[in-house]
C-alpha cells in the first residue's frame, strides 16, 4: 500500500509537469495560428500621387508579402450620376493611386511604426493608413492572453516543483535507509540505487501514459474543437508522436534527476 | 594463526567529539569467538562500527581482513563488507522487502546464482524456525523474529567474519537461544570468526572464547 502511495505521489507530480508543458504548447500553437489568421486579414493601405510598381513597394520592407493596387472604378461608379463624363475622365487621371499591402506576419506596434515611417519616406507616397488603434488593441489582447496563460503554466510548474521537492524528501527518507543497509553489506552504488532508478523510470512511463491518454481525449473533445473553431483557428492539440516523445523525455529527465539527487545526497549513517 | 583483525594505537571518535576509544592495541585470530563487553556508552558499538568501516580511525591503524580501514576506497570497503556478516541491535531489515528477500540480500550482492540463493535461504529459514513466515514483511514479525531474520542474513553468504551488536538484547529466551546456537554453529562448523558486543556473556557457551572489556576508552583482555 505504501509502495502504491509512493508511486501515486510522484506520478501526480510528473503528470502536473507534463500537463503544464502541453497546455503551454497548445496555447503557443493557438496564438501562432491566430496571429497567422490576423496577418491574413490585416493590411496596410498606401496612397500615392503617381503609380508605383508593386516590386518597388515590396522592396521598401521585408515585412511586405503582397502588394495589390486597388481599382478606383467602384468609387468612380458612385460618382457617375453626379459628374459629367469629361470631369469624370479628368478625375480618373488626377485621382491618387491606392495600394493594399499584405504582411508576412501579424506585426507588433513597433514594426507597424517602422513600416509606416519607411513607406512615408518614399517620395511618391503621400499617406499610409495602418489602422493602428484597431491593430494595437488586438495585439494587446493577444499578448494579455499569452501572458495570462504563461502565468498559469508557470504557476502550475512551480507548484509541481514544490511537489517534487516534497517527494524528494520522502524518497530520501524511504530510500536512504535501504541504500544504507545495502551499502553495509557491500553493495556498490549502482546496485543499491537500482531500485530507485527503476521506480523513477516506471513512474515516468506511467505519467507519460496518463498524459498521453488525457491529451488524446482532449484533442478529440468536441468542446475543445468548438472553442478553436469559434476563434477561427485549426491546430493540432496533441501530436501523438512528437508531443508524446517530448513529454516522455521530460518525465524521464525529471524523475531520473530526482533519483540522481537522492543518490548524490546519500550519506551512510554512522 | 592468521589474524583477521589487527589494531595498533587505534583511536576512534565521531567528528568533532571527544575520543571514545583511545590508542588501543588488539588482534583477533581467524576462527576465534570474541566477546566485547563494557558499560553503556563505553564505546563497544563504536569499536564494532570501525570494524566494518562505518567509522574511520581518528588515529592509529586498523586492518580488517587484510584491508587497512584508514583511507580505504569505497570499492575496497564494499569488497570487504561482502565478506562480513553484520547483526545490528536494531536489526536493519529492509521494510519493503519480504524476510526471504532480506535474507537473500548478501547473496544478491555477492552475485550468487538464483538456485543457490534459494536453497541457502530455505535452509537458513529452517534454522531460524521462520520457514512459515518467508513471505511476510519485517514489520509483521516480533522483535525476536526480526533479529532471527537479521541473523540468517548475516550467515547467508558464509562470511569470514560475523560482527554482532547486542544480538540478543531485549529478546526472549527462545530467540536468544537460537541466535547463540547459530553463532556458535558458524564458528565451530565453518570456522567463521565471530565478534559479539554484549552486556552479558551467556553462561552456556560451548565454544572457547576470548573476552575483551572496554572501560574509559581502553580495551583490556579479560581471559
Amino acid at each position: 500500500m505504501q509502495s502504491i502511495k509512493n508511486h501515486i505521489s510522484l506520478v501526480v507530480a510528473l503528470v502536473s509537469i507534463l500537463f503544464s508543458i502541453q497546455v503551454f504548447t497548445i496555447v503557443d500553437r493557438s496564438i501562432n495560428a491566430y496571429k497567422e489568421n490576423l496577418a491574413d486579414n490585416y493590411s496596410v493601405i498606401v496612397v500615392s500621387e503617381l503609380s508605383i510598381k508593386n516590386d518597388e513597394i515590396k522592396k521598401i520592407s521585408p515585412l511586405i508579402d503582397k502588394v495589390l493596387e486597388l481599382n478606383p472604378e467602384s468609387v468612380i461608379k458612385k460618382l457617375n450620376t453626379q459628374i459629367d463624363k469629361k470631369n469624370l475622365e479628368l478625375l480618373k487621371v488626377t485621382l491618387p493611386k491606392f495600394y493594399r499591402l499584405n504582411l508576412k506576419h501579424f506585426p507588433s506596434p513597433d514594426e507597424i511604426k517602422l513600416l509606416t515611417k519607411k513607406l512615408l519616406a518614399h517620395t511618391l507616397i503621400t499617406k499610409v493608413e495602418n489602422f493602428a488603434s484597431n491593430h494595437d488593441s488586438t495585439f494587446k489582447m493577444l499578448l494579455l492572453f499569452k501572458d495570462v496563460i504563461s502565468v498559469f503554466a508557470v504557476s502550475v510548474f512551480i507548484v509541481t516543483i514544490l511537489l517534487i521537492l516534497k517527494e524528494l524528501r520522502i524518497w530520501q527518507f524511504t530510500h536512504n535507509e535501504r541504500m544504507s543497509i545495502m551499502g553495509l553489506f557491500g553493495a556498490p552504488m549502482w546496485l543499491s540505487s537500482a531500485v530507485l532508478f527503476r521506480l523513477a523510470i516506471v513512474d515516468a512511463i506511467i505519467s507519460s501514459i496518463v498524459a498521453f491518454i488525457l491529451f488524446s481525449y482532449l484533442s478529440t473533445s468536441i468542446w475543445i474543437v468548438q472553442q478553436l473553431n469559434n476563434i477561427g483557428i485549426n491546430i493540432v492539440v496533441f501530436d501523438k508522436l512528437n508531443d508524446f516523445l517530448i513529454l516522455f523525455a521530460v518525465a524521464i529527465f525529471s524523475s531520473v534527476l530526482l533519483a540522481l539527487l537522492i543518490v548524490v545526497g546519500h550519506k551512510e549513517e554512522v | 594463526m592468521d589474524k583477521v583483525i589487527i589494531a595498533e594505537k587505534l583511536s576512534l571518535a565521531y567528528s568533532d567529539e571527544e575520543t571514545i576509544i583511545n590508542g588501543v592495541n588488539f588482534s583477533v585470530d581467524a576462527g576465534s569467538f570474541v566477546f566485547i563487553t563494557g558499560a553503556s556508552g563505553s564505546g563497544k558499538s563504536t569499536l564494532l562500527k570501525s570494524l566494518y568501516g562505518a567509522l574511520k580511525p581518528q588515529q592509529g591503524s586498523l586492518i580488517v581482513g587484510g584491508v587497512e580501514i584508514n583511507g580505504v576506497s569505497n570499492k575496497k570497503l564494499n569488497f570487504l563488507r561482502r565478506h562480513i556478516g553484520i547483526v545490528f541491535q536494531d536489526y536493519k531489515l529492509i521494510k519493503e522487502w519480504t524476510i526471504e528477500k532480506n535474507i537473500m540480500l548478501p547473496l544478491i550482492i555477492n552475485g550468487y546464482e538464483k538456485n543457490v540463493t534459494q536453497n541457502q535461504v530455505d535452509s537458513l529459514l529452517k534454522h531460524v524456525r521462520l520457514k512459515h513466515q518467508a513471505g511476510k514483511y519485517p514489520l509483521e514479525l516480533s522483535g525476536g523474529e526480526q533479529q532471527r531474520v537479521a541473523m540468517a542474513r548475516a550467515l547467508s553468504h558464509n562470511p569470514i567474519l560475523i560482527l554482532a551488536d547486542e544480538p540478543t538484547g531485549n529478546l526472549d529466551d527462545y530467540s536468544s537461544g537460537l541466535i547463540w546456537n547459530l553463532l556458535e554453529g558458524a564458528n565451530k562448523q565453518l570456522n567463521t570468526t565471530v565478534i559479539v558486543v554484549t552486556h552479558h556473556i551467556p553462561e552456556t557457551m560451548s565454544v572457547d572464547y576470548k573476552h575483551f572489556h572496554i572501560e574509559y576508552g581502553s580495551l583490556n583482555a579479560v581471559n
